[in-house]
């Protein structure tokens, strides 16, 4: 086991985990962002919003790594463009990583916040604008803390799905040592090359990881929650 | 302070038309569950949009549709008093009224503390509103609303969440706040006696229309309509028959009546109500001899329930009285409490 971790290379727990948490950080604030724009639709428009915005949940995430190769390539119209007046690149790069991670959590945010956002009581939204607020202030300082657990949810989710992300990570980012390879990517490389020992280890570490990332989601979500003694 | 309403819109199946007038003090909205007064106030204070009309609010034009002109709700210094009070449940007393005072944190504070004064609510500021009663939590709101500084105050059923004894003296507690700060009040409700109680100047509305606007007393005195009379808590109301220019006929009780006020062409009904049928020993003029059909006590009084005994297939008409008197075999209807309804 000694001799086990000493020959590990580390980096791609930090690289997951970097990339894991910038991914959430994104996801947060822009599915925060998508759900209270789609609660902002009418009926029809919603559905089809809504549809777009949760396609990386059922989709597989080969054909999301797909799109987004087929958008951010360098030579595509938006890589090129991104590559010549910006110098970003996200093919076969770290920020690829981060992209890729965010476009599979994205939905799971989005779904989340928007659950929330439903439960809210909309008098809540009238009141504060009958008092004189802004929009804005009714949604961040009134809409926002009352959707607290279920947005506090959907974040750890997302940085779960986002630590644990592959197909699409492969796909845009590659699988280069010390750049790309994160945790999931690692585990398929050393499987494929017959180092059990070393994906074993990393199996356990996301493993450990994701069952605390539940945990946490139980216990920020009960909290205040109804009483279920019913059920037992 | 001038408020006038003219506004109509359609929802939910039917057709709203609401036309009104205030000009300060406290007018009522009377009208059954359901009959568009709540979406009237939502209307005024910009919560939701009427199809076509006009609210103009101290020569202020809110709303007209003819000019497309919709102030937003926050804009429009209209304050609402919810129905569940709509405090903010994430946040504690004191953040619920510092959200609403402009300014820094710091100058927010003694405007706080004074407030909180003023409404017996020191010593609550660090709680959140699900660990206060009923009436803190509406003072809350009145608080909260009050700092907002609105011209005129919209109550929707202020007093509907809450029971019998706790509702007679928050009642009282929540006008004279009002009246201290010297605001205006338009308030709907469904209890005519608190719109009685409350409201100098009241509206009737039925079935999304408002019927008509006047004193208070003098539409509980003589509501001139028929819907008016029935919402005005006038259970006993029948069609008639004109014989007269001072003489009817009953329809429903199968009675001739006669009255001090002249019978007009246009009157179709007369109502009566409960407590001014007077019980008599024998037969007279306008009396009618009674078939009892049932006796429901309530805590002070009693409600009689009673068929013309002379006439089989008459309707059923309510007597209130005092638990002391006895069951009377004669009712006598007073010519000066019939209501002329049209």
């Amino acid at each position: 086991m000694e001799t086990l971790l000493h020959t590990i290379d580390f980096s791609p727990l930090f690289l997951s985990l970097k990339s894991g948490i910038l991914a959430t950080v994104l996801t947060f604030f822009l599915g925060t962002a998508a759900a209270r724009g789609v609660m902002r639709l009418n009926h029809r428009a919603k559905s089809v919003v809504d549809g777009i915005l949760t396609l990386p949940l059922v989709l597989p995430p080969t054909v999301a790594g797909f799109i987004l190769l087929f958008l951010f390539s360098l030579r595509r119209p938006l890589g090129a463009y991104l590559w010549e007046h910006y110098e970003v690149k996200l093919v076969q790069t770290w920020l690829g990583c981060v992209m890729a991670a965010f476009v599979i959590a994205f939905p799971l945010m989005y779904r989340n916040a928007r659950a929330a956002f439903e439960q809210v009581d909309v008098t809540m939204i009238y009141a504060g604008r009958t008092l004189g607020l802004s929009e804005r202030k009714i949604f961040w300082k009134i809409i926002v803390p009352m959707a607290g657990p279920g947005l506090a949810s959907g974040t750890v989710l997302s940085f779960s799905r986002a630590i644990g992300e592959y197909g699409a990570t492969t796909m845009l980012a590659g699988n280069i040592l010390g750049k790309t390879r994160t945790i999931s990517v690692a585990i398929a490389t050393e499987v494929a090359a017959g180092n059990w020992e070393v994906a074993g280890f990393w199996v356990l570490v996301i493993v450990v990881i994701s069952f605390l990332m539940v945990v946490l989601i139980n216990l920020v979500s009960g909290e205040g929650s109804k009483d279920f003694s019913g059920w037992r | 302070m001038a408020l006038q309403v003219n506004i109509s819109k359609k929802f939910s199946g039917f057709q709203m038309k609401v036309e009104f007038e205030m000009d300060g003090g406290c007018l009522g909205i009377l009208g059954a569950s359901g009959c568009g007064k709540s979406m009237t106030l939502k209307c005024i204070a910009g919560i939701e949009k009427p199809d076509k009309g006009r609210i103009v609010l101290n020569d202020r034009v809110l709303f007209d549709s003819k000019k497309g002109i919709n102030v937003p709700a926050r804009d429009r210094h209209i304050g609402y008093l919810f129905q569940n009070y709509a405090l903010f449940p994430a946040m504690t007393v004191e953040d619920n009224l510092g959200i609403v005072i402009p300014g820094k944190k710091k100058e927010k504070g003694p405007v706080i503390d004074e407030i909180l004064q003023r409404f017996q609510l020191s010593g609550l500021k660090k709680r959140y509103p699900s660990q206060l009663s009923g009436g803190q939590q509406q003072r809350v709101a009145l608080a909260r609303m009050l700092l907002s500084t609105p011209e005129v105050i919209l109550l929707d059923e202020p007093f509907s969440a809450l029971d019998g004894f706790l509702k007679d003296i928050l009642q009282n507690e929540m006008l004279e706040f009002i009246r201290d700060y010297g605001k205006d009040v338009l308030m709907v409700s469904h209890s005519r006696d608190e719109i009685y109680t409350f409201c100098n100047q009241m509206v009737v509305m039925s079935e999304g229309k408002s019927l008509l606007q006047g004193n208070t007393r003098d539409i509980f005195q003589n509501p001139g309509t028929m819907e008016a009379a029935r919402l005005t808590g006038c259970k006993n109301i029948s069609a008639i028959e004109r014989l007269g220019d001072y003489e009817l006929y009953a329809c429903d009780w199968n009675i001739r009546l006669k009255t001090a006020e002249r019978i007009e062409d246009s009157i179709g009904y007369i109502g009566i109500r409960g407590h001014t049928l007077i019980p008599v020993s024998q037969p007279g003029e306008n009396t009618m001899k009674i078939r009892l059909r049932g006796v429901t006590d309530t805590p002070f009084e009693r409600q009689v329930i009673f068929h013309n005994g002379e006439e089989s297939d008459s309707k059923q008409i309510w007597l209130i009285q005092d638990k002391k008197e006895d069951i009377p075999l004669f009712i006598q209807f007073p010519k000066e409490e019939i209501l002329l309804l049209s």
